[in-house]
Protein backbone atom coordinates (compact mmCIF):
# COMPACT_ATOMS: atom_id res chain seq x y z
CA UNK A 1 0.00 0.00 0.00
CA UNK A 2 1.44 3.50 -1.08
CA UNK A 3 1.41 5.28 1.75
CA UNK A 4 1.93 9.40 2.12
CA UNK A 5 5.17 9.31 3.78
CA UNK A 6 5.84 12.84 4.79
CA UNK A 7 3.43 13.76 6.86
CA UNK A 8 3.58 17.38 6.59
CA UNK A 9 2.83 17.31 3.11
CA UNK A 10 -0.03 15.03 3.61
CA UNK A 11 -1.21 17.85 6.25
CA UNK A 12 -0.73 20.15 3.50
CA UNK A 13 -2.58 18.52 1.43
CA UNK A 14 -5.39 17.79 3.42
CA UNK A 15 -5.57 21.35 4.48
CA UNK A 16 -5.79 22.48 0.43
CA UNK A 17 -8.63 19.96 0.00
CA UNK A 18 -10.50 20.95 3.30
CA UNK A 19 -10.71 24.60 1.62
CA UNK A 20 -11.59 23.74 -1.71
CA UNK A 21 -14.75 21.69 0.25
CA UNK A 22 -15.52 24.19 2.30
CA UNK A 23 -15.69 26.70 -0.99
CA UNK A 24 -17.70 24.20 -3.08
CA UNK A 25 -20.27 23.67 0.17
CA UNK A 26 -20.92 27.41 0.02
CA UNK A 27 -21.06 28.26 -3.86
CA UNK A 28 -23.49 25.09 -3.78
CA UNK A 29 -25.66 26.13 -1.13
CA UNK A 30 -25.53 30.04 -2.46
CA UNK A 31 -26.59 28.63 -5.87
CA UNK A 32 -29.45 26.50 -4.59
CA UNK A 33 -30.71 29.42 -2.10
CA UNK A 34 -30.95 31.78 -5.22
CA UNK A 35 -32.69 29.49 -7.72
CA UNK A 36 -35.20 28.25 -4.83
CA UNK A 37 -35.78 32.30 -4.16
CA UNK A 38 -36.42 33.34 -7.65
CA UNK A 39 -38.87 29.87 -8.18
CA UNK A 40 -40.10 30.78 -4.90
CA UNK A 41 -41.11 34.29 -5.90
CA UNK A 42 -42.41 33.78 -9.02
CA UNK A 43 -44.25 30.70 -7.51
CA UNK A 44 -46.00 33.07 -4.92
CA UNK A 45 -46.85 35.38 -8.00
CA UNK A 46 -48.41 32.66 -9.94
CA UNK A 47 -50.05 30.79 -7.11
CA UNK A 48 -49.95 33.20 -4.07
CA UNK A 49 -53.85 33.87 -3.84
CA UNK A 50 -54.65 29.86 -4.25
CA UNK A 51 -55.85 28.34 -0.42
CA UNK A 52 -53.23 26.94 0.93
CA UNK A 53 -54.29 23.50 2.94
CA UNK A 54 -51.53 20.58 3.92
CA UNK A 55 -53.20 19.12 6.42
CA UNK A 56 -54.27 15.76 4.17
CA UNK A 57 -50.87 13.88 2.74
CA UNK A 58 -51.83 13.32 -1.13
CA UNK A 59 -47.94 13.27 -2.42
CA UNK A 60 -46.50 15.21 -4.75
CA UNK A 61 -47.20 15.16 -8.85
CA UNK A 62 -44.91 12.86 -10.28
CA UNK A 63 -43.51 15.93 -12.18
CA UNK A 64 -42.19 17.23 -9.53
CA UNK A 65 -41.18 13.87 -7.81
CA UNK A 66 -38.39 12.59 -10.19
CA UNK A 67 -35.20 14.62 -11.87
CA UNK A 68 -36.49 14.00 -15.37
CA UNK A 69 -39.69 15.44 -14.53
CA UNK A 70 -38.15 18.46 -12.71
CA UNK A 71 -36.21 19.04 -15.67
CA UNK A 72 -38.74 19.23 -18.09
CA UNK A 73 -40.81 21.36 -15.88
CA UNK A 74 -38.85 23.58 -15.78
CA UNK A 75 -38.56 23.92 -19.41
CA UNK A 76 -42.06 24.08 -19.63
CA UNK A 77 -41.70 27.28 -17.47
CA UNK A 78 -43.50 25.84 -14.24
CA UNK A 79 -42.48 27.75 -11.26
CA UNK A 80 -42.95 25.24 -8.92
CA UNK A 81 -40.24 22.80 -10.72
CA UNK A 82 -38.25 25.65 -10.78
CA UNK A 83 -37.88 25.26 -6.33
CA UNK A 84 -37.76 22.08 -6.95
CA UNK A 85 -34.42 22.31 -9.38
CA UNK A 86 -32.85 24.56 -6.43
CA UNK A 87 -33.91 22.04 -3.73
CA UNK A 88 -32.72 19.52 -6.09
CA UNK A 89 -29.24 22.04 -6.33
CA UNK A 90 -29.00 21.24 -2.74
CA UNK A 91 -29.53 17.74 -2.24
CA UNK A 92 -26.37 17.53 -4.36
CA UNK A 93 -24.31 19.79 -2.57
CA UNK A 94 -23.43 16.80 0.28
CA UNK A 95 -22.71 14.51 -3.03
CA UNK A 96 -20.56 16.58 -4.95
CA UNK A 97 -18.58 17.14 -1.74
CA UNK A 98 -18.53 13.18 -0.90
CA UNK A 99 -17.28 13.35 -4.97
CA UNK A 100 -14.94 15.55 -4.63
CA UNK A 101 -13.52 13.84 -1.04
CA UNK A 102 -13.57 10.76 -3.09
CA UNK A 103 -11.38 12.29 -5.81
CA UNK A 104 -8.67 13.88 -3.37
CA UNK A 105 -8.32 10.22 -1.52
CA UNK A 106 -7.51 8.82 -4.47
CA UNK A 107 -4.47 11.71 -5.37
CA UNK A 108 -3.91 10.75 -2.13
CA UNK A 109 -3.41 7.08 -2.78
CA UNK A 110 -5.51 5.68 0.57
CA UNK A 111 -7.07 2.59 -0.34
CA UNK A 112 -9.04 2.10 2.59
CA UNK A 113 -10.67 6.08 2.46
CA UNK A 114 -11.20 5.54 -0.79
CA UNK A 115 -13.22 2.65 -0.54
CA UNK A 116 -15.07 4.18 2.52
CA UNK A 117 -15.78 7.22 0.34
CA UNK A 118 -17.21 4.80 -2.98
CA UNK A 119 -19.88 3.25 -0.52
CA UNK A 120 -20.97 6.59 0.68
CA UNK A 121 -21.32 8.04 -2.41
CA UNK A 122 -23.17 5.03 -3.80
CA UNK A 123 -25.41 4.83 -0.79
CA UNK A 124 -26.24 8.85 -1.82
CA UNK A 125 -26.62 8.41 -5.50
CA UNK A 126 -28.69 5.20 -4.63
CA UNK A 127 -31.04 7.06 -2.59
CA UNK A 128 -31.30 10.12 -5.20
CA UNK A 129 -31.56 8.12 -8.63
CA UNK A 130 -33.90 5.14 -7.50
CA UNK A 131 -35.09 6.20 -4.19
CA UNK A 132 -38.51 4.94 -4.76
CA UNK A 133 -38.54 1.89 -2.99
CA UNK B 1 -55.25 30.33 4.58
CA UNK B 2 -53.54 31.71 1.24
CA UNK B 3 -50.68 30.12 0.11
CA UNK B 4 -48.56 33.64 0.18
CA UNK B 5 -49.73 34.26 3.66
CA UNK B 6 -48.94 30.96 4.75
CA UNK B 7 -45.23 31.50 2.80
CA UNK B 8 -44.80 34.53 5.04
CA UNK B 9 -45.34 33.22 8.17
CA UNK B 10 -43.72 30.32 7.46
CA UNK B 11 -40.46 32.24 6.70
CA UNK B 12 -40.95 34.26 9.74
CA UNK B 13 -41.30 31.40 11.86
CA UNK B 14 -37.93 29.58 10.30
CA UNK B 15 -36.06 32.70 10.21
CA UNK B 16 -36.94 32.90 14.42
CA UNK B 17 -35.69 29.14 14.46
CA UNK B 18 -32.91 29.00 12.34
CA UNK B 19 -31.52 32.06 14.81
CA UNK B 20 -32.64 30.45 17.56
CA UNK B 21 -30.65 27.19 16.16
CA UNK B 22 -27.43 28.99 15.46
CA UNK B 23 -27.11 30.89 18.42
CA UNK B 24 -27.53 28.27 20.89
CA UNK B 25 -25.64 25.94 18.87
CA UNK B 26 -28.71 23.25 19.20
CA UNK B 27 -29.78 23.67 15.29
CA UNK B 28 -32.63 24.81 14.34
CA UNK B 29 -33.91 21.98 12.63
CA UNK B 30 -35.54 19.98 15.59
CA UNK B 31 -38.02 22.62 16.06
CA UNK B 32 -39.13 23.53 12.16
CA UNK B 33 -41.46 20.13 12.22
CA UNK B 34 -43.39 20.57 15.51
CA UNK B 35 -43.72 24.19 14.55
CA UNK B 36 -45.14 23.66 10.84
CA UNK B 37 -47.37 20.39 12.09
CA UNK B 38 -48.99 22.49 15.67
CA UNK B 39 -48.56 25.86 14.34
CA UNK B 40 -49.57 25.69 11.01
CA UNK B 41 -51.37 21.95 10.66
CA UNK B 42 -49.12 20.66 7.85
CA UNK B 43 -49.12 17.02 7.37
CA UNK B 44 -46.36 15.56 9.54
CA UNK B 45 -45.01 13.90 5.90
CA UNK B 46 -44.74 17.64 4.27
CA UNK B 47 -42.79 19.10 7.38
CA UNK B 48 -40.30 16.02 7.97
CA UNK B 49 -39.48 16.53 3.81
CA UNK B 50 -39.56 20.89 3.79
CA UNK B 51 -37.51 20.10 7.53
CA UNK B 52 -35.24 17.95 6.20
CA UNK B 53 -34.08 20.34 3.38
CA UNK B 54 -33.55 22.90 5.38
CA UNK B 55 -31.54 20.89 7.88
CA UNK B 56 -29.27 20.52 4.46
CA UNK B 57 -28.46 24.06 3.71
CA UNK B 58 -27.83 24.84 7.57
CA UNK B 59 -25.21 22.46 7.67
CA UNK B 60 -23.40 22.81 4.35
CA UNK B 61 -23.39 26.62 5.12
CA UNK B 62 -21.79 26.25 8.68
CA UNK B 63 -19.69 23.40 7.70
CA UNK B 64 -18.12 25.74 5.04
CA UNK B 65 -16.71 27.80 7.81
CA UNK B 66 -15.36 24.67 10.23
CA UNK B 67 -13.69 23.17 8.12
CA UNK B 68 -11.44 25.31 7.96
CA UNK B 69 -10.40 25.95 11.27
CA UNK B 70 -9.12 22.50 11.17
CA UNK B 71 -11.34 21.03 14.36
CA UNK B 72 -13.04 18.53 11.45
CA UNK B 73 -11.84 15.20 11.70
CA UNK B 74 -13.00 13.96 7.88
CA UNK B 75 -11.83 10.97 8.06
CA UNK B 76 -13.97 10.05 11.49
CA UNK B 77 -16.59 11.87 9.49
CA UNK B 78 -16.31 9.73 6.52
CA UNK B 79 -16.26 6.79 8.13
CA UNK B 80 -19.25 6.95 10.12
CA UNK B 81 -21.27 8.85 7.33
CA UNK B 82 -21.34 4.96 5.55
CA UNK B 83 -23.59 4.25 9.06
CA UNK B 84 -25.45 7.72 8.96
CA UNK B 85 -26.30 7.34 5.21
CA UNK B 86 -27.75 3.24 5.25
CA UNK B 87 -29.22 4.22 8.50
CA UNK B 88 -31.22 7.27 6.35
CA UNK B 89 -31.77 5.29 3.82
CA UNK B 90 -33.35 2.46 6.08
CA UNK B 91 -35.23 5.04 7.81
CA UNK B 92 -36.75 6.78 4.46
CA UNK B 93 -37.58 3.20 3.76
CA UNK B 94 -39.66 2.34 6.71
CA UNK B 95 -41.14 5.70 6.93
CA UNK B 96 -44.24 5.46 5.06
CA UNK B 97 -45.21 2.31 7.23
CA UNK B 98 -44.89 4.07 10.44
CA UNK B 99 -48.36 6.09 11.13
CA UNK B 100 -47.72 9.75 11.39
CA UNK B 101 -48.94 9.27 15.09
CA UNK B 102 -46.21 7.06 16.43
CA UNK B 103 -43.57 9.59 14.51
CA UNK B 104 -45.14 12.38 16.65
CA UNK B 105 -44.82 10.10 19.66
CA UNK B 106 -40.96 9.78 18.80
CA UNK B 107 -40.70 13.60 18.43
CA UNK B 108 -41.90 14.03 21.34
CA UNK B 109 -39.44 11.94 23.14
CA UNK B 110 -36.34 13.37 21.03
CA UNK B 111 -37.11 16.75 21.72
CA UNK B 112 -37.49 16.10 25.65
CA UNK B 113 -34.34 14.30 25.24
CA UNK B 114 -32.74 17.59 23.20
CA UNK B 115 -33.62 19.50 26.39
CA UNK B 116 -32.28 17.91 28.51
CA UNK B 117 -28.61 17.15 26.92
CA UNK B 118 -28.76 20.92 26.73
CA UNK B 119 -29.46 21.69 30.47
CA UNK B 120 -26.72 19.41 31.25
CA UNK B 121 -22.92 20.77 31.79
CA UNK B 122 -20.56 19.59 29.49
CA UNK B 123 -17.85 18.07 31.21
CA UNK B 124 -14.32 17.66 29.11
CA UNK B 125 -13.04 14.27 29.21
CA UNK B 126 -8.95 13.48 29.76
CA UNK B 127 -7.96 13.18 25.82
CA UNK B 128 -6.48 9.32 25.27
CA UNK B 129 -3.30 9.32 23.30
CA UNK B 130 -3.52 5.31 23.68
CA UNK B 131 -3.87 3.81 20.55
CA UNK B 132 -6.96 1.35 19.79
CA UNK B 133 -7.08 -1.33 17.49
CA UNK B 134 -9.81 -0.04 14.66
CA UNK B 135 -8.22 3.29 15.10
CA UNK B 136 -5.28 2.47 14.11
CA UNK B 137 -5.64 0.59 11.63
CA UNK B 138 -8.39 2.98 9.75
CA UNK B 139 -5.95 5.77 10.63
CA UNK B 140 -8.69 8.24 12.85
CA UNK B 141 -6.36 9.92 15.37
CA UNK B 142 -5.45 13.09 14.52
CA UNK B 143 -5.00 16.52 16.16
CA UNK B 144 -6.15 19.73 16.44
CA UNK B 145 -5.30 23.20 16.66
CA UNK B 146 -4.64 24.38 20.22
CA UNK B 147 -3.00 27.67 21.74
CA UNK B 148 0.71 27.42 20.55
CA UNK B 149 0.44 24.18 18.29
CA UNK B 150 -1.49 20.91 17.96
CA UNK B 151 -2.82 18.71 20.43
CA UNK B 152 -3.16 14.38 19.42
CA UNK B 153 -5.93 12.67 20.07
CA UNK B 154 -6.95 9.19 19.91
CA UNK B 155 -10.26 7.57 18.75
CA UNK B 156 -11.94 5.26 21.35
CA UNK B 157 -14.92 1.98 20.60
CA UNK B 158 -14.95 2.64 16.78
CA UNK B 159 -17.70 -0.25 16.25
CA UNK B 160 -20.12 1.13 18.93
CA UNK B 161 -19.73 4.52 17.46
CA UNK B 162 -20.56 2.93 13.89
CA UNK B 163 -23.62 1.38 15.59
CA UNK B 164 -25.41 4.67 17.02
CA UNK B 165 -24.26 6.47 13.87
CA UNK B 166 -26.38 4.26 12.19
CA UNK B 167 -29.41 4.78 14.85
CA UNK B 168 -29.00 8.55 14.13
CA UNK B 169 -28.86 8.28 10.67
CA UNK B 170 -33.04 6.40 10.65
CA UNK B 171 -33.84 8.95 13.11
CA UNK B 172 -32.74 11.67 11.11
CA UNK B 173 -34.73 10.42 8.19
CA UNK B 174 -37.51 9.27 10.44
CA UNK B 175 -38.05 13.11 12.08
CA UNK B 176 -36.34 15.04 9.57
CA UNK B 177 -33.91 16.51 11.65
CA UNK B 178 -30.18 16.46 11.56
CA UNK B 179 -29.92 14.28 14.92
CA UNK B 180 -26.74 16.18 15.86
CA UNK B 181 -27.42 15.63 19.46
CA UNK B 182 -27.08 11.69 19.02
CA UNK B 183 -24.21 12.06 16.42
CA UNK B 184 -22.21 14.17 19.11
CA UNK B 185 -23.16 11.90 21.79
CA UNK B 186 -21.99 9.08 19.70
CA UNK B 187 -18.37 11.06 18.93
CA UNK B 188 -17.75 12.66 22.28
CA UNK B 189 -19.32 10.22 24.81
CA UNK B 190 -18.67 6.82 22.57
CA UNK B 191 -15.68 7.32 20.78
CA UNK B 192 -13.97 9.95 23.34
CA UNK B 193 -13.34 12.57 20.58
CA UNK B 194 -12.53 15.99 21.88
CA UNK B 195 -15.95 17.84 22.29
CA UNK B 196 -14.75 20.93 19.67
CA UNK B 197 -14.00 17.91 16.97
CA UNK B 198 -17.02 16.09 17.93
CA UNK B 199 -19.64 19.38 16.94
CA UNK B 200 -17.83 20.35 13.91
CA UNK B 201 -17.63 17.05 12.65
CA UNK B 202 -21.38 16.29 13.20
CA UNK B 203 -22.18 19.50 11.89
CA UNK B 204 -19.94 18.36 8.59
CA UNK B 205 -21.86 14.85 8.53
CA UNK B 206 -25.20 15.96 9.07
CA UNK B 207 -25.78 17.49 5.33
CA UNK B 208 -24.54 14.47 4.02
CA UNK B 209 -26.55 11.97 6.07
CA UNK B 210 -29.94 14.44 5.91
CA UNK B 211 -29.20 14.41 1.55
CA UNK B 212 -29.65 10.42 1.21
CA UNK B 213 -32.77 10.51 2.88
CA UNK B 214 -33.98 13.83 0.96
CA UNK B 215 -33.47 12.00 -1.99
CA UNK B 216 -35.70 9.07 -1.21
CA UNK B 217 -38.80 11.27 0.23
CA UNK B 218 -38.25 13.74 -3.27
CA UNK B 219 -39.52 10.76 -5.15
CA UNK B 220 -41.95 9.71 -2.23
CA UNK B 221 -43.50 13.10 -3.04
CA UNK B 222 -42.66 14.43 0.69
CA UNK B 223 -41.00 17.70 -0.58
CA UNK B 224 -43.25 20.46 -1.77
CA UNK B 225 -42.15 23.58 -3.39
CA UNK B 226 -44.66 25.64 -1.91
CA UNK B 227 -43.57 24.77 1.90
CA UNK B 228 -40.17 23.85 1.37
CA UNK B 229 -38.97 27.27 -0.07
CA UNK B 230 -39.95 29.28 2.80
CA UNK B 231 -38.60 27.04 5.54
CA UNK B 232 -35.07 26.98 3.70
CA UNK B 233 -35.10 30.24 2.85
CA UNK B 234 -36.15 31.53 6.61
CA UNK B 235 -34.00 28.73 8.05
CA UNK B 236 -31.04 29.85 6.14
CA UNK B 237 -31.49 33.72 6.56
CA UNK B 238 -32.02 33.12 10.57
CA UNK B 239 -29.12 31.05 10.49
CA UNK B 240 -26.93 33.04 8.76
CA UNK B 241 -27.89 36.23 10.85
CA UNK B 242 -27.33 34.59 13.65
CA UNK B 243 -23.48 33.52 13.32
CA UNK B 244 -23.03 37.03 12.87
CA UNK B 245 -24.29 38.27 16.13
CA UNK B 246 -23.05 35.37 18.16
CA UNK B 247 -20.13 36.92 19.60
CA UNK B 248 -22.41 39.55 21.40
CA UNK B 249 -25.14 37.64 22.21
CA UNK B 250 -25.86 36.23 26.10
CA UNK B 251 -26.24 32.66 25.02
CA UNK B 252 -27.20 31.72 28.39
CA UNK B 253 -30.43 33.18 28.55
CA UNK B 254 -31.19 31.78 24.71
CA UNK B 255 -30.27 28.54 25.93
CA UNK B 256 -33.26 28.59 28.44
CA UNK B 257 -35.33 29.83 26.24
CA UNK B 258 -34.98 27.37 23.37
CA UNK B 259 -34.87 24.81 25.78
CA UNK B 260 -38.45 26.18 26.90
CA UNK B 261 -40.12 25.88 23.37
CA UNK B 262 -38.49 22.51 23.18
CA UNK B 263 -40.30 21.44 26.23
CA UNK B 264 -43.62 22.80 24.85
CA UNK B 265 -43.19 21.56 21.80
CA UNK B 266 -42.34 17.95 23.22
CA UNK B 267 -45.13 17.95 25.41
CA UNK B 268 -47.42 18.82 22.61
CA UNK B 269 -46.33 16.07 20.12
CA UNK B 270 -46.43 13.46 22.72
CA UNK B 271 -49.93 14.39 23.48
CA UNK B 272 -51.25 15.09 19.78
CA UNK B 273 -49.84 11.94 18.59
CA UNK B 274 -50.86 9.34 21.72
CA UNK B 275 -54.22 10.37 21.44
CA UNK B 276 -53.80 9.95 17.51
CA UNK B 277 -55.02 13.61 16.23
CA UNK B 278 -51.91 14.16 14.14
Amino acid sequence: MTQPTDASARRWSDHQVEQLIGRLLQIGVLLAAVVVLVGGVWLLLQHGGTRADYSVFAGEPAMLRSLTGIVRGVAAHDSRALVQAGLVLLILTPVARVALTLVAFVIQRDRVYIVVTAIVLALLLYGLVYGRA
Amino acid sequence: MTTLTLALFVVGGSFCAGMLGSLTGLGGGIIIVPMLSLLFHVQLRYAIGASLVSVIATSSGAAAAYVREGFTNVRVGMLLEVATTAGALSGAAVSGLIPTSALAVLFGLVLLFSAYRSLQRREDHALLTTPDKWAARLRLDSTFPIAGGEQPYSVRRVPAGFALMYAAGILSALLGIGSGIVKVLAMDQTMRLPFKVSTTTSNFMIGVTAAASAGVYLHKGYIDPTLAFPVMIGVLAGALIGARILSGANTTRLRQLFTIVVVIMAVEMLYKGARGGI
